[in-house]
């Protein structure tokens, strides 16, 4: 198990407190010297603190945003244009928080590339997983509901077309979505609620990441050979060793999100959403923030009702299909433990894996930028063959593989695998 | 235990403590389901946004060929002048063909025929269609096209290819005068 040595002070009073209240210990098991991790954890590793330090970069710059920012369609958008021109260092903080927001997605999607890769969603740690795709679900719904907030045109376009989505619902859709907006159109009810959901959410994302940790911290960490940590020699403190390396990552990360911060703070968002929102006037595309592009083109791939073949009768129309297509994507991840029948985790020792995981890379790149396409030409061909390839990699490639591959012989141990190394 | 030594089972093995549990239990979620409902209600629409006045327009101002967006509830609103050109375009469409199966005399006002009424919000996922400027693309048939993810309507408001479900929707209006139009 993950237990290194107990905790010990020498002082009186943290004595007296743990005793009482054992924060310490809590502490020193969970990120010091108490808990053991593999030996061998390599840079893809770092992400997960990463996304940690991005969360709590999120919340600090969000409440003192709050703090200048109106919540009213009439006042919103100047408030973010003062916080920009005349807040001290309010251009900063903004800055931070919507740039922010992006190197979080960044880091995130880096976390989850990583477990794919190592297979790290396998027994024991399918619940692990299965937390962290809440998590990513809820910041989902967060940087949505954020997006709005600015009240541009990308703001009010983008909720417009995103709660729209669940009139695709039958029967109670259209019922669901006034209920979203408080009103017959994305509106002042639909911006207040949006602003203390989007002040909320991320505390509950908080809770969860606790829930993920103590998912994690049972089987302790994968490692990349995907293999138990459980020999001799096979496992080291988390402090100094993980504490320092970690803190590099944090530097290397903060020099990068400081490019975008003070060379390339608009790089990442739509000029569109600093014209003010106009219910009148739809801009010539609406494309969302980078971080959902896959996603939506997902969505939009779907052009073709489901029906029964030479009649009117329709069974799933068009735009439901397309709805459940986005939805179920991601949905798809939850069952992802059980459609890989693969014993062997690392797709160090799946060679054939190894090279459906970069063509699924390479597919999520693809419909990164036909999200951010207008559906014309071939781009909506593309999306359709580029969905098809991500539902075929999940449900046909993970279950198959997993029986026919021949995989590599696994290290007997960590350590034996790393002392031969060296 | 004593309590449980103390109760009377029925032939079936049910007794009273079970009922009571079950009782209560029901009672307590019945409870909480009727103390919920506030709270989601609360997000509908409230009695002032409900209560939005209807709005009066004048049409003596737009010629034929011509139209106009005004704000209704928050949303556009599309009036239209039709040409007798556009208006027999619209009744000859095989209705059999369409997606949304509505003749163009189930659209309009009778005897009004030259003013078309529609929500300017794409059925698709609610972008605001083309078509009303002069010099907008008007799609391939005539009436609006929704350059989100290009859906076109004819003369009539009627969803004629691209992604959008159902037709343009017709708000209830009605002609206080001859040229003055209510809607809502
Ligand atoms: C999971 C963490 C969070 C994410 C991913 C996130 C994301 C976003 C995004 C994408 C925007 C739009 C930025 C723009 O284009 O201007 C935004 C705006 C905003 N957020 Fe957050 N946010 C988070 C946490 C918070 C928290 C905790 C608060 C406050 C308690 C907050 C308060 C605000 C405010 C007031 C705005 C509007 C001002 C502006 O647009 O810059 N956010 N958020
Ligand atoms: S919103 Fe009009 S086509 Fe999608």
């Amino acid at each position: 198990m993950a237990h290194g040595p107990a905790f010990e002070t020498n002082s009186a009073v943290v004595k007296w407190i743990d005793d009482r209240l054992p924060i310490f210990s809590l502490i020193h098991g969970s990120l010091g010297a108490g808990y053991l991790a593999p030996r061998n954890l390599n840079y893809w590793w770092n992400f997960g603190s990463l996304a940690g330090l991005c969360l709590v970069i999120q919340i600090v710059t969000g409440i003192v945003l709050a703090m200048h920012y109106t919540p009213n369609t009439l006042m919103a958008f100047d408030s973010v244009e003062r916080i920009m021109r005349d807040v001290n260092y309010g251009w900063l903080i903004r800055y931070m928080h919507a740039n922010g927001a992006s190197m979080f997605f960044i880091a995130v999607y880096i976390h989850i590339l990583r477990g794919l890769y190592y297979g790290s969603y396998k027994a024991p740690r399918e619940m692990l997983w299965m937390i962290g795709l809440v998590i990513f679900l809820l910041m989902m719904a967060t940087a949505f509901m954020g997006y709005v907030l600015p009240w541009g045109q990308m703001s009010f376009w983008g909720a417009t077309v995103i709660t729209n989505l669940f009139s695709a619902i039958p029967v109670v859709g259209d019922h669901i979505v006034t209920l979203l907006w408080g009103g017959f159109s994305v509106d002042n009810p639909t911006l207040n609620r949006f602003f203390s959901l989007h002040f909320l959410l991320p505390f509950v994302i908080c809770g969860v990441v606790i829930l993920h940790i103590w998912a994690l911290h049972l089987p302790g960490s994968n490692n990349p050979l995907g293999i138990d940590a459980k020999g001799k020699g096979d496992k080291i403190p988390f402090h100094p060793f993980y504490t320092v390396k970690d803190a590099f990552g944090v530097g290397v990360f903060l020099i990068f999100f400081s490019l975008f911060l003070f060379y390339a703070p608009n790089a990442l968002g739509h000029p569109d959403n600093y014209i003010p929102a106009d219910p009148m006037v739809t801009p010539d595309s609406i494309v969302p923030e980078w971080y959902f592009l896959p996603f939506y083109a997902i969505l939009r791939s779907i052009t073709f009702d489901i029906g029964i073949p030479f009649t009117d009768i329709v069974i799933i129309p068009a735009k439901l299909l397309g709805v459940l297509a986005m939805f179920g994507s991601i949905l798809l991840l939850f069952a992802l433990p059980w459609l890989d029948t693969s014993k062997v985790r690392s797709a160090k020792f799946r060679p054939t894996y190894r090279i459906f995981f970069w063509f699924l890379v390479v597919d999520m790149v693809i419909l990164t930028i036909v999200g951010g396409k207008k559906p014309e030409g071939i781009w909506p061909v593309v999306g359709l063959i580029g969905t098809a390839y991500y539902f075929l990699h999940f449900l046909v490639v993970m279950p198959l593989l997993g029986k026919i591959e021949q995989t590599l012989p696994l290290p007997e141990s960590i350590a034996k695998a790393c002392v031969k190394k060296a | 235990m004593s309590t449980i030594e103390n109760t009377v089972e029925g032939d079936d093995g049910v007794n009273r403590r079970d009922f009571l549990h079950v009782a209560a239990a029901g009672f307590g979620a019945v409870g909480a389901a009727v103390a919920v409902w506030p709270f989601i209600d609360q997000m509908n629409p409230a009695a002032d946004t409900l209560a939005l006045a209807s709005i009066e327009v004048d049409l003596s101002k737009i010629a034929v060929g011509e139209g106009v967006v005004v704000k209704w509830r928050g949303k556009p609103v599309f009036i239209r002048h039709r040409t007798a050109a556009e208006i027999e375009e619209a009744k000859a469409v095989d209705v059999g063909a369409l997606v949304d199966k509505q003749t163009d005399a189930e659209r309009v006002l009778p005897g009004k025929e030259e003013w078309l009424v529609v929500l300017g919000v794409c059925t698709h996922l609610g972008c605001v269609p083309l078509g009303t400027k002069t010099g907008d693309d008007r799609g391939e048939f005539g009436g609006w096209f929704c350059p989100c993810h290009g859906s076109h309507y004819d003369t009539s408001g009627r969803i004629r290819k691209g992604p959008a479900p159902r037709n343009l929707e017709v708000p209830g209006y009605a002609f206080a005068s001859d040229t003055v139009l209510k809607i809502g």
